[in-house]
């Protein structure tokens, strides 16, 4: 899923800081799950601005909402009769979420409520860490089914680096050097061969560095699915 | 290895079976032209090749590829460094292709230290290839005369081709076999990380002699002298990859401050005259880290003089 971590409340409250009116809006997606837009944060915060604002003597009025799914139009439409009664939205969404939003209602101001990080999953209770860079060319059954271009800070091909330790990443301490862990289950299998030779350079293109990806499914374009 | 790959000094000194000797400098944190010349003037005749490191530790220096241009006027030969860090494949090439036009002959291929670890820790890292792809590209570049893409290269750049290796980093049953793969993409020459630890060190060599890698590669032990106990306890502490023995910290504790220089060259002496005779070291990569002006006589104390000349 894709994770994120809410701003801090001082920049939340600087956005907002001439708005009388706003909406909270959240989304029952990603952010739901890991636990920073969905119903309960959406109160919380919309509690913790009153709050503050209260406190300075700049009361605000504030109204909640959580949409199924901000990155869905169909959805995002379903607010059209009362985004107009708002001087401005905090989106909880990821990223995609306030730019649905800003596409469909042009004249209204959203603003992003979250930090959206990275893809990923839950490790722990209340641990999220990064597993997939979104390279467009998936070929983590080349290295032990583990991503070494998103979880290593080199996105090294042909690791470790010299400066992993005791299966630390040399960069943070409290970060798996995922090299180490590919090499140790390939020695465990006695496949190591495995490891050997040169991959050729990488293709970036499907990465970020093609420019805005697109992905095209003819089959729903044209209706037969 | 019949014929010369490269023509580069430091090539001619492996190849006629000489025991090399390698030096390192780094570029000024500015444009101190002078300063440069100052400490590279240190190092001239007293090694055969220098290198020039490609903003070290990820703090921005002077180009390496500058550096090493200058120090070809300086009457030295250059290893130039180059990190994947900085630059997608593109800048790579092009800067191969200008190194070789500048005179440059050898090239040392690195992944680069984080820029966590540097004075821009906000910058976005390149890493397009790492160091291992580095390697067979300009192997590629140099014995096919192509570019990565397949196309042809009017002039190819013929390199001595280096890169690095770190017998001290996990998992250490391993880096043998990252070695051996860095020798089968086209290492000619390997400079180790810093040796400390003697004991390790012995061992991954007698497992680097047992797959025969040592015929295929010239490989440098890499020797830093310390300069007091101060400098052992910090790399051992904050330096990724070091591998610093409690024996040797205490051994710089052991003396008195102002002997503790002396003691560091003691050590590094030490183990110069055990790589001179250990099984498939071919020479030493001598990094004396802004310690340039003792080269001549760590150099002389080592008995690495004169420098033959082939």
């Amino acid at each position: 899923m894709i994770v994120a971590d809410r701003k801090s409340l001082e920049e939340i409250l600087a956005m907002v800081e001439n708005n009388k009116k706003i909406l909270i809006l959240g989304c029952k997606g990603c952010v739901t799950v890991c636990n920073v837009g969905g119903l309960k944060e959406v109160e919380i915060l919309a509690s913790s601005i009153r709050i503050a604002r209260k406190k300075s003597g700049k009361d605000i009025d504030i109204d909640i909402n959580v949409l199924e799914r901000q990155c869905d139009r169909e959805y995002v439409a379903g607010i059209k009769d009362t985004v107009g009664d708002y001087e401005a939205v905090i989106s909880l969404a990821c990223g995609v979420g306030p730019q649905f939003l800003s596409e469909m209602y042009t004249d209204q101001t959203f603003y992003p409520g979250v930090n959206t990080t990275f893809f990923g999953g839950a490790t722990e209770h209340g641990v999220w860490e990064e597993r997939c860079a979104g390279c467009g060319t998936c070929a983590i059954h080349l290295f032990g089914g583990l991503c070494p271009v998103a979880r290593c800070a080199k996105s090294l091909l042909h690791g470790p680096c010299g400066g992993s330790s005791d299966g630390r990443c040399e960069v943070n301490k409290d970060t798996e050097c995922i090299w180490d862990t590919i090499v140790r289950k390939k020695m465990e299998q006695g496949r190591l061969e495995d490891l050997m030779g040169v991959r050729g350079p990488k293709d970036w293109q499907t990465a970020r560095d093609g420019g805005p990806r697109r992905s095209i499914r003819e089959e729903l374009i044209q209706g037969n699915i | 290895m019949s014929e010369l790959k490269s023509g580069s000094n430091l090539e001619k000194v492996l190849k006629a079976g000489h025991f090399a000797f390698t030096g390192e400098c780094g570029p000024p944190k500015g444009a101190n032209v002078e300063h440069l010349k100052e400490k590279l003037a240190h190092l001239k005749g007293h090694v055969d090749a220098v290198n020039m490191t490609d903003n070290q530790t990820a703090v921005v220096r002077m180009s390496s590829l500058a550096g090493s241009a200058i120090m070809i006027g300086e009457g030295s030969e250059p290893n130039f460094q180059m990190v994947c860090r900085d630059r997608n494949r593109l800048a790579i090439m092009s800067d191969i292709l200008g190194a070789y036009s500048l005179g440059i002959r050898n090239m040392l291929c690195l992944s680069g230290d984080h820029q966590t670890f540097g004075n821009h820790p906000q910058a976005k890292n390149v890493h397009d290839i790492d160091s291992m792809q580095l390697i067979a590209l300009v192997k590629k570049m140099r014995d096919e005369g192509k570019f990565m893409n397949g196309e042809d290269i009017d002039v190819p750049p013929k390199m001595f081709i280096g890169a690095a290796c770190n017998p001290f980093a996990d998992p250490y049953e391993y880096r043998v076999y990252r070695l051996a793969n860095k020798i089968e993409a086209g290492a000619d020459f390997i400079q180790t990380q810093c040796i400390f630890n003697m004991d390790k060190f012995r061992d991954f060599m007698k497992k680097v002699v047992d797959m025969g890698l040592h015929e295929k590669c010239y490989i440098l032990a890499g020797v830093t002298p310390m300069k007091n106990a101060g400098m052992a306890n910090f790399m051992s502490k904050f330096v990724p990859g070091m591998d610093i023995p409690e024996s040797l910290i205490k051994r710089l504790k052991g003396v008195d401050k102002k002997d503790q220089a002396e003691e560091g060259i003691k050590f590094a002496l030490e183990q110069v005259e055990e790589f001179k005779e250990m099984k498939g070291v071919a020479g030493v990569h001598m990094m004396a880290i802004e310690w340039e002006h003792m080269v001549p006589e760590i150099a002389e104390r080592a008995g690495v003089l004169p420098r033959p000349a082939v």
